[in-house]
């Protein structure tokens, strides 16, 4: 590998790293606004100044300038030094200096790096340019004035969310930035703009004015509003969580998050269940622990085991999915179900319903078919995943479902299971690059296999896997649904299903764990409703047993991929409300059946030894451990009808309960409904 | 300059008349496949020859000749300030230049013609005809000052001559171009003192030659 000194420092360096890239390898830290290492160069901000020799004796742009054997760098020589002074004096003549009323302020790159190179007065006098605010939807704020033209937002949104909204017009002092005709930006991933911005130009519209970031605790978790299990950091103050950013997590969503995960925080502050409630009268009341944990017992005991069904909701960490198993199964419950969509996938080999290429082995896939997903409302973070990889070349996608602007193109093979089953007869040229396809990949999304036929479909889409040699991949829609099948939450000998025990007499108990997807309509059971929002289910319930939510619990999810992340405890539950796996143990007692842990780490322990793989936290078996997946075991026989596939997600930003309560998502959700209506008129 | 804004009245829609259509995909064919975007200055072009300006809706029309993002033609509309981007002038748009040659040489007194006559800069006149605006050197530096109206050059202009033009332009007349004072090219005034000998340039002692890469003539 060719070397280079970096003040004086030699390293080694792979051919084709920047001068920036190798200075950093050396430890020097370059100061810089424009430059983003997942974006491509624009050398624009001119702080990333060095010198090197040999070359002409000017400063150097960083950044932008290809590292060659026998380099001479110098980060901190006097003309650097000059030079950078220089460039922030520049930047700074436009700028309003408005930080005591900019929310960048405290985590600003402009501010931070002022304070290194900038001067401590002003040689100007004249007047600061002004630029007119810009309109780019509900979730970004804009104070263009403070913008220093990086265009980190713009390349942003063109490379990575693929939705290319956001540019600069005209030139030189009146630069701006702006979407077309002030427009509301149309990415799920829109949001991670604001992150990118180094200064104040763009920030969070929805959490303006509310915060200093120094004032908050951070917490680092895990997301739950998508099975991908993205890295995210909770800010909280007080009682009250008040933002959510992306972590770095380079196997899952790398650095960024989409906007549901995280706007919709402010459901958490709303719609909250923080008493228990009993139905009296038809009226819900506000009741004390014992009292309802006293009903509940005696419904249980009163009725046989049999007549009771238990239904996990798609929130829910592993450790309550555990505790309420241990439980009900004490009871002789065998009518338990994590899936609420019907699923057909659980109780069989644990590669079978889990996505085995996983999301950055998704970038050595060649040829990828989507089955049944709209991946980029199931999944943003995957989708992005996805364009990378076909940004590179040579990637061909093939999608049998809902045909979707998802950022890339794509062979559209059909809307239906007849078009899956039949695909091996086909000659197109996506068969025909799938035989020569040297990584093929398969992605089954929720909604095709949780149709009357989906046993059917997942046989089907099961053999077009065997046959053609792809990897056999489950994209889920619910941050519990993996967990929950890892556990075996699925309908014991007799039990009935999730779909079965919502019908009229399916159960004289209903035990819905945060289970809000469902319609209760038709169930003239008892129902109890362990949750944190009044949603669907406690609309519904009988008994409301107030539970935490993600950011209030530590909780074990698993992602799609099968991947076990910790998720941590930010705030505490609000108001009277327990620990869902806290509840359960003390309802455990009073039927007579107590559970044999007294703390979640005895609890965990439990789950460790009795299930192994939760024991291993962040850990992905990956596409090797599905190479022994007996594909031609997976499904059952049954007529394929002819009903398109179909896309759980409806409307992106209201998948789950929290996003339900959020006023930013149902802000979202209306521009969005409404910008459909305006593209079909 | 200042800050470049679309219109604020915009016509319902935009499409190439028949005679543009075919130098629209002239223009296109000339790009490899996939490479289309790169006749975006073209066809701006080509909307500006034929509307007089470039509008919003000839934007998006633009956009989607070339399967380019809307944001990315608006970035290249505005960036260059010679596609207009309101209703100029029916009959003029009259762009003086006033940069140091021609202001020495007395641009200052064709603007003022032009405040008297049009109004302010970058703004039509009342009645619709006229519109002019102050452009930086022009590159007849030797003929100042000049004016560009239209597509021609106007130069060794004064006050006077200048405005017998626009008045010519206001009846609707098509002033012939160049000097106002009957310069041969950029000769000194009052005819060429060197190279008079027509031998030396008129090709006559010259042998005969074909160049390579002439460009297509222009339809008319």
């Amino acid at each position: 590998m060719p070397k280079a000194k970096v003040d004086g420092i030699e390293v080694e360096f792979e051919p084709g790293m920047s001068v920036l890239q190798v200075a950093e390898l050396a430890g020097k830290e370059i100061p810089r606004f424009c430059y983003h290492e997942r974006l491509s160069i624009a050398g624009n901000c001119r702080m990333c100044l060095v010198e090197v020799k040999p070359g002409p004796p000017k400063p150097q742009a960083s950044c932008a300038l290809p590292a060659a054997e026998g380099q001479e760098i110098f980060t901190d020589t006097p003309m650097v030094k000059k030079a950078r002074h220089g460039v922030m004096e520049f930047l700074l003549i436009n700028h309003p200096l408005d930080c005591p009323i900019c929310d960048q302020g405290g985590e600003c790159d402009l501010q931070d790096q002022a304070m290194a190179y900038g001067r401590d007065d002003s040689r100007y006098a004249e007047n600061k340019r002004a630029v007119e605010e810009k309109y780019m939807g509900p979730l970004i704020k804009t104070v263009m004035t403070r913008c220093i033209q990086c265009t980190r937002c713009v390349r942003f949104i063109t490379e990575v969310a693929g939705v290319p909204e956001i540019g600069m017009i005209s030139r030189g002092e009146d630069a701006e930035i702006t979407t077309y005709l002030d427009k509301a930006v149309g990415s799920e991933l829109s949001a991670n703009v604001i992150d990118l911005c180094p200064v104040g130009a763009l920030t969070h519209k929805p959490w303006a004015f509310n915060y200093r970031p120094w004032e908050l605790k951070k917490t680092e978790s895990i997301d739950v509003h998508d099975a991908l299990g993205a890295a995210i950091r909770v800010d909280s103050r007080g009682p009250a969580v008040l933002r959510v950013l992306p972590r770095v997590n380079e196997d899952i969503n790398e650095e960024w998050i989409s906007d549901k995960t995280r706007y919709a925080v402010d459901g958490l502050s709303r719609q909250r269940l923080d008493r228990p409630y009993i139905r009296e009268g038809g009226k819900l009341r506000v009741a004390t622990w014992p009292e309802v944990l006293d009903v509940v017992a005696g419904k249980l005991r009163a009725v046989s085991a049999d007549r009771v069904g238990v239904i996990a909701g798609d929130l829910q960490d592993a450790e309550s999915m555990k505790a309420g198993l241990d439980l009900f199964r004490s009871l002789g419950v065998q009518s338990t179900d994590c899936r609420q969509d019907g699923m057909s996938l659980g109780g069989g080999p644990r590669e079978s319903w889990l996505f085995n290429s996983t999301i950055a082995g998704l970038e050595d896939a060649d040829v990828v078919l989507v089955v049944g997903a709209n991946l980029r409302l199931e999944a943003p973070l995957l989708n992005a995943r996805l364009r990378k990889r076909w940004l590179q070349g040579a990637l061909r996608v093939g999608v049998i479902g809902e045909q979707n602007d998802l950022t890339y193109a794509y062979d559209y093979l059909g809307a239906g299971p007849q078009t899956l089953s039949g695909l091996s007869r086909q000659r197109n040229d996506f068969v025909k690059a799938l035989k020569e396809a040297k990584a093929p990949a398969i992605i089954v999304g929720a909604g095709a296999l949780s149709r009357t036929d989906g046993s059917a479909v997942l046989k089907a889409a099961a053999g077009v896997a065997k046959s053609f040699g792809m990897t056999w991949n489950v994209l889920h829609t619910a941050a519990s649904r993996v967990g929950g099948l890892d556990l075996g939450f699925v309908p014991g000998a007799g039990g009935k299903t999730a779909g079965e025990l919502v019908q009229k007499g399916g159960a004289d108990v209903l035990f819905l764990m945060g289970a809000d997807e469902m319609d209760l309509s038709a169930t003239d059971a008892f129902v109890v409703y362990m949750g944190t929002h009044g949603d669907a289910g406690a609309h519904r319930a009988d008994v409301i047993l107030p539970s935490a939510a993600y950011t209030e619990k530590n909780g074990i999810y698993v992602n799609t991929e099968g991947r076990v992340q910790l998720g941590a405890r930010a705030v505490f539950p609000k108001g009277e409300a327990k620990e869902d796996w806290a509840i359960l143990r003390a309802l455990s007692e009073r039927v007579g059946k107590k559970l044999p842990y007294d703390s979640l780490d005895q609890l965990r322990a439990k789950l460790f030894a009795e299930h192994p793989t939760f024991g291993r936290i962040d850990y992905v078996a990956g596409p090797e451990a599905a190479a022994g997946l007996s594909l031609a075991s997976l499904g059952g026989e049954g007529e394929l009808s002819d009903a398109p596939f179909a896309s759980p997600v409806k409307s992106f930003y209201l998948t789950n309960p929290i996003a339900r309560a959020s006023v930013t998502m149902a802000e979202c959700a209306a521009l969005a409904s409404g910008a459909t209506k305006m593209a079909a008129e | 300059m200042s800050i470049r804004r679309l219109a604020a009245n915009q016509p319902e829609s935009f499409a190439f008349r028949p005679e543009f259509e075919a130098q629209v995909k002239t223009w296109i064919a000339n790009y490899p496949p996939g490479k289309q975007q790169s006749a975006v200055i073209p066809l701006l072009w080509l909307v500006q020859k034929q509307e007089g300006w470039v509008s919003e809706p000839a934007i998006r029309v633009v956009a989607e000749r070339l399967g380019m993002a809307q944001i990315r033609v608006l970035e290249v509309a505005t960036f260059y300030t010679m596609f207009m981007l309101e209703p100029v002038g029916t009959h003029a748009l009259v762009q003086v230049c006033g940069t140091t040659p021609c202001q020495l040489r007395g641009s200052e007194k064709l603007i003022e013609v032009c405040k008297r006559r049009i109004g302010p800069h970058d703004h039509r006149s009342a009645d619709g005809k006229f519109y002019w605006q102050e452009v930086e050197c022009m590159g007849a530096c030797a003929n100042a000052p000049m004016a560009a109206i239209n597509d021609y050059y106007y130069e060794d202009l004064t006050a006077e001559s200048f405005e017998k033009l626009l008045d010519q332009f206001e009846a609707g007349e098509k002033p012939a171009p160049g000097s106002a004072i009957g310069r041969q090219g950029a000769a000194p005034e009052g005819g060429p003192i060197a190279l008079t000998d027509p031998s030396l340039y008129d090709g006559s002692a010259a042998k005969p030659i074909t160049i390579p890469n002439l460009p297509a003539k222009e339809p008319a």
